[in-house]
């Protein structure tokens, strides 16, 4: 398990003794340890039908991509909630971890645009407001810098607010009081004052919404100590940890992706030739991939570690992978001696996300691209 | 009477444009005409002089404010000479010619009661309780400080004594504040703590009052009415940058009316001004009427930091304010009151000088923090540093408690 996020998501979410829920391992077939990975990006969906607006992530149970190898009759059921049989969309997982938290702390409340009477830009905070009055869901005015510190100077004094930014790339505008105040006061004060704050958003690629509304940013978040970051993927560990990150006495990000594919994955066993780590919406072109390559006669084990920051260099070590390049760094810095290949790091383009479709889709890391890492890695 | 109208709008010796050094490249022409404080929900009753026959304070009153401005004072002067013997680096600003502002307003606090202030928030903190010895220790970053080491000069916190910080980036701790005031207002109608009418105070700078965070808050703060008093220091200089020639409209107070604040200007350099307006203000949070906008006239007799060779600003300038300095003036006013005699305020001054030493023999006592400190306190829950690649939270690494565990 990766923090102590993690490992009070599993714990809040299982009424039922959970397999390894600190990161998946899905297991897709058998071959020696390689490496091969991928970076968050957010993905267009277009090999699935029926995709409706688009701006919400949704998971329909229906049409998962299935495993190769089903090691459990209900794998396909990770979409839901702690209930078996309770089938729930991404942004309802949110609201129903949200609605429980606050219900049980009254300090607990949320700040940001729209969340209040419109229910959340993307649904997330829908009838709360009416359910726990204005005060508690709090509809701001339009200046993030502002009621990002509002939200810490809060926190300071007593409450546990859950700051919403409507899209991740708007969090840069409350950069300042996330990177100053947010991840060091608790540092600076000589450990006076707590901050346990939330500071959750969508973000990423989403369906040919520009640029600057598509912006992939975990790094800049991931440079600042003193803040823990997770990016859920699918509805069942989103719900976990939105509520583990609530409940954290530290400052937490919580990101998610703007768009989502379908398909969960339930755990499995390790695969051997090749571990591929994602997280977020990558997670499900990384399934597509594997699914592929088990076709292949690869044995990808692929895992979604879900907390950026710490990164759970034990189960990744287990296997060995490598994210992004701040986790390649580190994971060569451990691990240097069992990796029988380079890293590969497969990631969005350095580019910022053009409007044209086609041309958004090349940012984004295609299954076919990962298919060919692995199998450039294993060769 | 309400106080607001009490105050004067410009101090009478001084002519307009304001600094003599630099004028403002377009015609200024609001800054000839008489002003008033124009919101509504300020009374415009004749403003009266509080220089007044009686005194409107009482003895012990007056002690204490006596008392808390030479302490801010000396403690000052103390910092500048431990900075060059070096006991204390990096940057360094002090409050010297500002106590009016700190003691008029933070004396009628409560302990439960917040302060927010900038990096030269020393006397912030002196005058909100908390002891010399810490805050002299923090400035020398040993673990007695009230940080234990590691705030520094700009980063003055303490719970107990509800100082919010200190904080490097100017009007970073203005939404801070307003969290605060926030907080308040929850405990008040969510959590049903009936009683509870905690107040916050604000204070930043002419600088800062061209910043958006400035902006944001006041307008949160009016729609919200919370129980906030955003107080500027405005000393003219933002380090080397006149306040006329940085802000379109330099009269900062009328800044407040535009959002539904009362906006006042006072004299910063008087510490009873300062008082009453504070009074009047710190009564309006409580009851639940909302934020005020207080724009103090002050002026900081040193540079903006010890780094600062404070060439721009010119001597008459400083002359002028020098002659306004607010602890000479009130002990000017004690003495015609007949508040205390001089014996008993030199023996303030002496009790004073011999807190101050003893801050500094306590600080030079303290330790140096150890390694074993550097990674404490970066999560309230270590846990967050994550798990190793041994399978262990790393806050179990037993390098985790020599500082020496990698993170």
């Amino acid at each position: 398990m990766a923090g102590a996020l993690q490992a009070a998501t599993a714990a809040l979410l299982s009424s039922t003794p959970l397999k390894t829920y600190g990161s998946y391992r899905l297991r897709l077939g058998s071959a020696p340890r390689s490496l091969a990975g991928r970076k968050g990006s957010f993905l267009v969906v277009r090999s699935d039908a029926g995709f409706g607006s688009g701006s919400n992530a949704r998971t329909r149970p229906g049409k998962l991509i299935p495993n190769a190898v089903a090691t459990k009759p209900d794998a396909s059921s990770s979409s839901t909630s702690s209930k078996p049989g309770h089938e729930l969309l991404l942004f309802e997982a949110l609201r129903e971890g949200l609605d429980e938290e606050m219900a049980r702390d009254p300090r607990v409340c949320v700040m940001g645009e729209d969340v209040g009477h419109y229910g959340g830009s993307y649904k997330v905070t829908k009838g709360l407001a009416d359910k726990y009055g204005d005060l508690r869901v709090l509809d701001t005015p339009i200046a993030e810098n502002s009621f990002t510190g509002m939200g810490i100077g809060a926190a300071m004094t007593g409450l546990r607010p859950v700051v919403e930014g409507m899209n991740m790339g708007f969090l840069l505008l409350a950069f300042n009081q996330i990177s100053n105040n947010c991840g060091m006061l608790h540092y600076t004060s000589g450990g006076q004052f707590t901050i346990p704050i939330v500071i959750r958003g969508p973000g990423g690629v989403g369906r040919q919404l520009g640029a600057e509304h598509s912006q992939r940013l975990e790094s800049y978040f991931q440079s600042i100590p003193g803040l823990q970051m997770v990016a859920c993927s699918t509805p069942y560990n989103a719900k976990g940890l939105m509520k583990a990150a609530i409940r954290s006495e530290n400052s937490s990000c919580a990101l998610r992706a703007l768009y989502l594919l379908f398909g969960g994955g339930g755990d499995g066993a390790p695969g051997e030739h090749v571990t591929i780590l994602t997280y977020s919406r990558m997670r499900y072109h990384v399934m597509q991939a594997a699914k592929t390559l088990v076709n292949k006669g690869y044995d990808p084990e692929v895992i979604d570690i879900r907390s950026l920051k710490p990164f759970d260099l034990y189960t990744i070590g287990n296997s060995i992978k490598k994210h992004t390049p701040r986790l390649q760094s580190a994971i060569i810095k451990e691990f240097w001696d069992y990796l029988d290949a380079p890293i590969k790091c497969l990631s969005s383009q350095d580019v910022p996300t053009p409007y044209a479709g086609t041309l958004e889709d090349c940012t984004v890391v295609q299954p076919a691209e990962i298919v060919k890492a692995v199998e450039d890695l294993c060769k | 009477m309400s106080a607001f109208s009490a105050t004067k709008l410009r101090s009478p010796s001084l002519a307009s444009p304001r600094s003599p050094s630099s004028k403002p490249s377009f015609p200024s022409s609001s800054l000839r005409f008489p002003l008033r404080a124009v919101s509504s929900d300020v009374l415009t009753s004749s403003a009266a002089s509080l220089a007044a026959s009686h005194p409107v304070i009482s003895r012990d009153e007056g002690l204490d404010l006596y008392e808390d401005m030479v302490l801010g004072r000396s403690f000052e002067d103390m910092c500048a000479q431990m900075y060059y013997r070096g006991k204390m680096f990096g940057f360094v600003h002090l409050y010297n010619g500002q106590e009016a502002v700190s003691t008029g307003f933070i004396r009628l606090l409560e302990k439960k009661d917040s302060v927010i202030s900038t990096y030269r928030d020393h006397v912030h903190a002196l005058s909100k309780g908390v002891p010399a010895r810490q805050v002299m220790a923090e400035l020398f970053g040993k673990t007695g400080g009230c940080c234990r080491g590691q705030g520094g000069s700009m980063h003055m916190f303490s719970a107990e004594h509800g100082v919010l910080g200190g904080f490097a980036f100017i009007g970073e701790g203005i939404p801070i504040a307003t969290g605060a005031a926030f907080s308040s207002r929850y405990r008040r109608e969510v959590l049903k703590e009936q009683t509870h009418d905690d107040v916050t105070i604000a204070f930043f700078g002419d600088g800062t009052c061209n910043n958006g965070q400035f902006f944001e808050c006041l307008n949160m703060a009016a729609l919200w009415k919370l129980p906030i008093i955003f107080v500027v220091e405005n000393n003219l200089w933002a380090i080397g940058m006149s306040h006329l020639r940085a802000t379109s409209d330099p009269e900062i107070w009328k800044k407040g009316p535009a959002f539904g604040i009362p906006g006042v200007h006072v004299d910063g350099m008087d510490v009873l001004k300062v008082r009453e307006v504070a009074k009047e203000a710190i009564a309006r949070a409580r009851s639940g009427e909302g934020p005020t906008l207080v724009e103090c006239e002050t002026y900081r007799f040193r540079g903006h930091s010890l780094a600062d060779p404070d060439e721009l600003r010119k001597p008459d300038e400083k002359a002028h304010y020098a002659a306004r300095d607010p602890i000479t003036a009130f002990k000017k006013y004690i003495f015609e009151h007949n508040l205390a005699t001089e014996s008993e305020l030199k023996a303030i001054d002496k009790k004073i000088d011999d807190v101050v030493e003893e801050a500094v023999e306590f600080a030079d006592k303290s330790p140096l923090p150890p390694r074993t400190q550097l990674l404490e306190n970066v999560f309230a829950d270590p846990k967050g540093f994550g798990i190793g690649p041994d399978g262990t939270y790393r806050c179990e690494d037993p390098g985790f408690t020599q500082g020496t565990a990698q993170v």
